[in-house]
């Protein structure tokens, strides 16, 4: 079994999620314009959740959109064909304020392909990223707007998030690869 | 997930497993195609090229369309106009297509195992568009596709498969995709055009048209084919249109619910009662739409990675 430390625990991954919900609406003050989009898997349960918590806060119905961006990847020749999901978004996303939401930031190459998958829906007036976690290790200039906790890691490292509608409860844990 | 493939050549050697990996990429690909932009980047800088050594619209079509929607570049190879005209063996023809860097060869041909031919020297990935009265993958995978969007399962349906089912390669891939899958597969069409034989396929074979329409969820039908009909096979399209056509009538005694599919061109009056085909039942379009979808997924698994491969001389 793997060594693994537990980064959030359902508590603090609630309180995570609610702080960044805050500061989505206090950057924004647009709000009617504020759209969320999840990136498979993890986002869209992330995207939903937050939406849920922002329509509270700012008093009206956030829509909220589901992305997978599996063909606009930049390795599709260099691995087995990925597993894709329709990409749902029930909004017309030119002139809003797009918040790409994903569990973990690491290399920043999932974030360029939903850029690149966002452009091909529309032409969004902003468009920002919310992370749960942000684990470092870009390759590509790219930077979250909304960051749930930073987490130094290292290559041989891995961040597992779990969530409760998956059927377990809430965690972010980290592990070493094929540690012992 | 469980596609490793480098060739799409039949549905025979691919698991159900496979099959619903298809299925379940093409509703991402729908979706692409329900968009403004049809357009994704995932076979940039590919190049695909259609080879078709036997006249073919529709599926040509909806192939170089597949192709360009994901962004690859297309050549159309027809055999009219080609060297295959002049005397080029089919292997020098493809080895000259490779020579072009093709990565992807979408191939139709008379002969059956041709596609299976090119695909045990070439490096890139072949598919299969229909060879001979072999098979023809992708409008099986078309018609799961459609059957499971409407229906919302395939497992436990009673498909009837109806028409010229000897000489058909959709017939072939349609039984081996259907009975994979959990249907329960009826063939009908007249003695001649449809041997006990397929009864070895895991098929229900009947001679009697009401039968094997009463009880069906899908009426599949097939096309007959003028221009390879033998002349011997029955005696004249009016005969096969009272015998075998499905009328108004016919249709009465099936499900209320069942629906009509056939891989087109219809032939109205002979096949298909004219009012059919145009009715709410009828699946023909659904089928062309979801085609495109499922040949973006059929092109777009295939380009996945592809580890070092043996190549024949």
């Amino acid at each position: 079994m793997p060594k693994a430390t537990m980064i959030l625990d359902a508590a603090a991954m609630q309180r995570a999620l609610m702080r960044i919900a805050h500061e989505i609406a206090e950057r924004n003050e647009d709000s009617a314009a504020v759209a969320l989009v999840g990136i498979h898997r993890g986002g869209v349960f992330l995207a939903r959740r937050l939406a849920g918590m922002l329509s509270g806060i700012l008093s009206l119905t956030v829509p909220v959109g589901t992305m997978d961006i599996g063909m606009h990847r930049d390795d599709l020749d260099r691995q087995p064909a990925p597993t894709l999901q329709p990409t749902a978004i029930p909004f017309d996303v030119t002139g809003k304020t797009v918040i790409l939401v994903d569990d973990v930031l690491f290399s920043g190459r999932t974030t360029r392909a939903a850029l690149d998958a966002i452009m091909d829906l529309g032409r969004p007036k902003r468009i920002q990223l919310a992370v749960l976690i942000d684990r470092g290790h870009r390759e590509l200039p790219i930077k979250a707007d909304f960051v749930g906790k930073n987490v130094p890691t290292s290559l041989d490292e891995q961040i597992r998030v779990r969530f409760r509608e998956e059927g377990g409860t809430d965690e972010v844990t980290l592990e070493k690869h094929g540690g012992a | 997930m469980s596609w490793n493939r480098k060739h799409l050549l039949d549905i025979q050697s691919l698991t159900a497993d496979e099959i619903v990996t298809v299925l379940d990429t093409a509703r991402a690909f729908k979706a692409v195609g329900e968009r403004a932009i049809k357009k994704v980047p995932a076979l940039r800088g590919k190049t695909v090229v259609n080879l078709f050594v036997e006249p073919s619209t529709r599926t040509r079509i909806s192939f170089e369309l597949a192709a360009q929607r994901l962004t690859a570049d297309v050549i159309n190879f027809n055999s009219e106009a080609s060297s295959l005209k002049k005397g080029e063996t089919l292997k020098d023809t493809a080895r000259n297509l490779e020579a072009l860097n093709a990565d992807i060869i979408v191939m139709r041909h008379s002969a059956s195992g041709a596609p299976h031919f090119l695909a045990r020297f070439l490096r890139a990935s072949v598919v299969n568009a229909g060879d001979g009265a072999h098979e023809h993958p992708t409008q099986a995978l078309l018609d799961a596709f459609t059957v499971r969007e409407k229906k919302g399962r395939i497992a436990g349906l009673n498909v009837t498969i109806l028409g010229d089912i000897l000489y058909s390669r959709v017939a072939r891939s349609n039984i081996w995709a259907y009975t994979k899958l959990g249907a329960n597969v009826t063939l009908c069409g007249p003695a001649t055009l449809v041997p006990k034989v397929f009864e070895q396929m895991g098929c229900r074979v009947t001679y009697n048209v009401e039968e094997a329409i009463a009880g069906a969820d899908i009426i599949n039908l097939l096309r007959i084919q003028h221009e390879r009909q033998r002349k011997t096979m029955f005696p004249s399209i009016g005969e096969y249109a009272s015998l075998f056509g499905l009328t108004q009538a016919r249709l009465a005694r099936a499900k209320p619910e069942a629906l009509i599919m056939h891989p087109g061109p219809i032939n109205r009056g002979v096949e298909i009662d004219s009012q059919i085909a145009d009715s709410g039942r009828s699946m023909i379009l659904d089928q062309v739409t979801n085609g495109l979808a499922v040949r973006m997924a059929v092109l777009f698994l295939i380009n996945g990675g592809k580890g070092p491969q043996e190549v024949a001389a």
